[in-house]
């Protein structure tokens, strides 16, 4: 065990706290979830600055537009810990950076990594995951939707369901049946579909939030060339599995985790009643210091995976319990914060006096979405205990 | 940087486990929780030949001079097998103890019996946590009076006393005016006492006997991440038998870890397991390495691994049916081993309270 802060470590921070303070103007407050449609420029701008100064993107190749540093575990959590502290987002994050990069890094070929990672990273071009369909959910190897050859195109037909940001997405990675013939697993690519592809129909689906987070997306004979497969035909489920591996981490962050329980902290400490302020409750004082033993365990955990991560080392069941375990925090955080603020925690309405309560609702019914999305928590109860604990597989019905 | 064990704490747990497992099994854990004074003198002897009695001794006294991680992972260890051995009092709380508060004459006389394993250190602590009416003790001209509970890692040779001002008192258990009167709990792996004090003069007064509160407050940290390892290491032995037996016990034609509501409590032990595993390493590195969080973090750790480790305990027996419920099945040295870890150097909603005074909530 060694986290101590060398003088580089030092100057790094001062300089990351420099750097905050600099920019107050332009910086972009942390929200939690993908909201690409607000002012977009801005957040482009926020971003090209991030990955100018090695804030994102910091550890993607220099030839593929990142800042090309050696993982430091350290130079991480002095980020984690700078950008929570002053509220500031990381920065574009989300499907393309988070999950199809590191796929690419994994599986992609020289050139989709030279066509993709630099402009996806810089948030230019964005991306949604065309996994799930109606009848593909938890039994995701069960998709449909088909791709048949033809020349140098395959032409793909079928349905998406649940994909978030399709709606404004350049691209989907999607998993396409290519191989009929081939058993469940072995007949999927991993597909990248440019979305302005003609035949391909996008329909908002709206959410309990109230806003339209995800959509349907319908195939009609949508022409996409057969070079946009990521690895080998009849590879995708494998690299499916990657997208997801990346998901579930992207999902549990614990600097998220972090972040929110500051909000969280701040929120209880300020909210004030006659009988004084929410954290003189003894009982939402108990669940607050709850929920932060169980934060900065996520986060030493998350130290810990990382570090398995830089030294090639199998992390064993540790590996598989992230998002169940995070995501659960991350509505809970929530929840405390509504009975917080007791009967005024369910105002949902526009302007000033229902921000706080409208804030952590949305993020008490996003952080449940989240529960679901990327392999349910029951999913997950599955994979921890089948491929971690070593218990028998479920017999096939 | 780096965040886990290094090759050497590793092996230490690996050897210890080892020898424990060959030597120490549960038989020989019950035939040793069965005598009056809970203690096995092969066992101890080995712990001090292994160096792990003196984990936290300097090596001018002839201990390994490692960091609290080091005893952390030895105490993970001494859990996973519900080992019969008063490790918390006298290898840590003593050692700590005696290093922030002892003076140079007392450290190494006291410190290098420690490491040989020629002494036992009791703790009586309890009063700090929970005053109840009529318990304590205070010190008048050097004598020392009062009454404590419930000493841990009772059946030792002396009992650290401290008074609530932070005066810390070493007192022989044979003492004149000292009455010890062991007390059963449901935990037989490790020995408690109620003792009562009536002007005795202690065989020392750590440090001349000065106030000082935070020597006392560095013991209960380092004690509470001890506790919260040993229940670390007990929980995870639970969850593994709760696996095996799943994997293993047949019922309506299939293992029952394949239904899923068996399948589904396992899986929720790792979840939980796991995370709070990285907590007990980082609040062990930080009472060494990062003074500001230790107090915080050891308060947490002591009450997140109670937390888990009890909702381990009883899921792993549930999973096991009737016959977890047994004498006859091991498992219940467990289920107990964390009980009683959970009351220990403060409740879980103690040391929790405790971490919000520390963060000026009350
Ligand atoms: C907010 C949000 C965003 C999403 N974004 C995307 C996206 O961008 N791209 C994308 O492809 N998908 C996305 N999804 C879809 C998501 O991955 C699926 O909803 C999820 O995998 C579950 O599939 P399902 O909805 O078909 O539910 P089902 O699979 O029908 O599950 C219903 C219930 O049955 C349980 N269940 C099913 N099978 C089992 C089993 N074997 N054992 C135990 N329990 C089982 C589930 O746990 C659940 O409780 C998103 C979902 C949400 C909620």
């Amino acid at each position: 065990m060694d986290l101590s802060y060398s003088p580089r470590h030092e100057a790094f921070r001062a300089e990351v706290r420099d750097f905050l303070e600099r920019h107050r103007a332009e910086a972009l407050t942390a929200l939690l979830g993908v909201d690409a449609g607000t002012a977009r420029e801005r957040a482009l701008a926020w971003q090209r600055l991030l990955i100018e100064h090695g804030y994102a993107a910091r550890t993607i190749p220099k030839e593929y537009g990142g800042h090309g540093a050696a993982p430091d575990l350290l130079e991480r959590v002095i980020l984690d810990e700078e950008f929570n502290r002053a509220g500031v987002s990381r920065g574009i994050g989300g499907q393309g950076p988070d999950m199809l990069v590191p796929t690419l890094l994994e599986h992609g070929n020289e050139e989709q990594k030279r066509s993709y990672i630099a402009p996806t990273i810089r948030g230019e071009i964005i991306w949604c995951q065309g996994y799930s369909e109606p009848g593909a959910g938890s039994d995701l190897a069960a998709v449909q939707t088909r791709a048949v050859e033809d020349g140098d195109d395959f032409v793909v037909n079928g349905q998406k369901i649940w994909t978030t940001t399709a709606h404004l997405a350049h691209m989907m990675f999607g998993l396409i049946r290519t191989e009929p013939e081939a058993s469940k697993h072995a007949g999927l690519s991993y597909l990248l579909i440019p979305m302005q592809t003609p035949g391909i129909e996008v329909r908002p689906l709206g959410t309990m939030t109230g806003h339209s987070e995800f959509n349907e997306v319908f195939f009609t004979d949508v022409r996409v060339p057969k070079r946009n497969v990521v690895g080998r035909r009849g590879e995708g489920w494998k690299i499916a599995n990657t997208t997801l591996k990346h998901e579930r981490n992207l999902l549990a962050s614990s600097a998220l985790l972090e972040g929110s329980l500051l909000r969280l902290i701040d929120l209880l400490e300020r909210t004030e009643t006659e009988s004084g302020r929410a954290i003189d409750r003894p009982g939402i004082r108990d669940r607050l210091l709850r929920l932060q033993a169980r934060v900065l365990a996520m986060r030493c955990h998350s130290l810990r995976m990382l570090t398995c991560g830089i030294k090639g080392e199998w992390p064993g069941t540790a590996g598989l319990v992230t998002k169940l375990a995070g995501c659960e925090i991350s509505h809970q955080i929530a929840g405390l914060a509504i009975d917080a603020l007791a009967e005024t925690g369910i105002l949902y309405g526009e302007g000033a006096k229902a921000q706080a309560a409208r804030t952590w609702q949305a993020h008490y019914m996003f952080s449940l979405g989240l529960i679901i999305g990327g392999g349910t928590a029951q999913i997950q109860k599955n994979i921890i205990a089948e491929r971690g604990l070593g218990l028998p597989r479920e017999p096939r019905a | 940087m780096d965040f886990g064990l290094s090759e050497e704490q590793r092996l230490l747990h690996e050897s210890l486990v080892r020898y424990l497992e060959a030597e120490v099994p549960v038989s020989r854990v019950r035939e040793i929780a069965a005598r009056d004074d809970g203690h096995d003198p092969a066992l101890w002897s080995k712990l001090a030949e292994m160096g792990v009695l003196g984990v936290l001794v300097p090596e001018a006294a002839g201990g390994s001079g490692l960091g609290l991680l080091d005893a952390a992972v030895a105490a993970t260890a001494l859990g996973r097998c519900v080992a019969p051995a008063a490790f918390l009092g006298t290898a840590v709380m003593a050692v700590i103890a005696l290093r922030e508060a002892g003076s140079d004459a007392q450290r190494s006389e006291w410190m290098s019996r420690i490491a040989a394993g020629e002494v036992r250190i009791a703790v009586a602590a309890t009063e700090l946590f929970a005053r109840r009416a009529g318990t304590g003790f205070h010190a008048e001209s050097g004598k020392l009076s009062g009454r404590s509970i419930l000493v841990l890692d009772a059946c030792a040779d002396a009992i650290l006393c401290p008074t609530p001002d932070g005066r810390i008192a070493l007192v022989a258990s044979d003492a004149p005016g000292l009455g010890v009167e062991p007390v059963e709990t449901i935990d037989r792996t490790r020995r408690f006492a109620e003792i009562v004090a009536e002007n005795v003069a202690p065989t020392e007064w750590l440090g001349g006997g000065e106030a000082r509160p935070g020597a006392l407050r560095r013991m209960i940290d380092a004690g509470r991440v001890i506790v919260a390892a040993d229940a670390l290491g007990a929980s995870e032995r639970a969850l593994e038998k709760a696996v095996a037996y799943a994997r293993e016990r047949v019922q309506f034609g299939r293992p029952i870890g394949s239904f899923q509501a068996v399948k589904h409590l396992c899986a929720e032990m790792a979840a939980e397991l796991e995370p709070a595993r990285s907590l007990v390493w980082y609040a062990a590195h930080a009472f060494d390495a990062i003074p500001a969080e230790a107090s915080l973090v050891a308060a947490h750790a002591k009450a997140h691994l109670c937390e888990i480790g009890t909702f381990i305990v009883r899921t792993a027996t549930e999973v096991h049916g009737g016959i977890g419920f047994t004498d006859a099945h091991d498992l219940h040295l467990w289920f107990k081993r964390v009980g009683a870890d959970r009351q220990m150097l403060g409740s879980p909603d103690a040391a929790r309270e405790d971490a919000a005074r520390q963060q000026g909530w009350v």
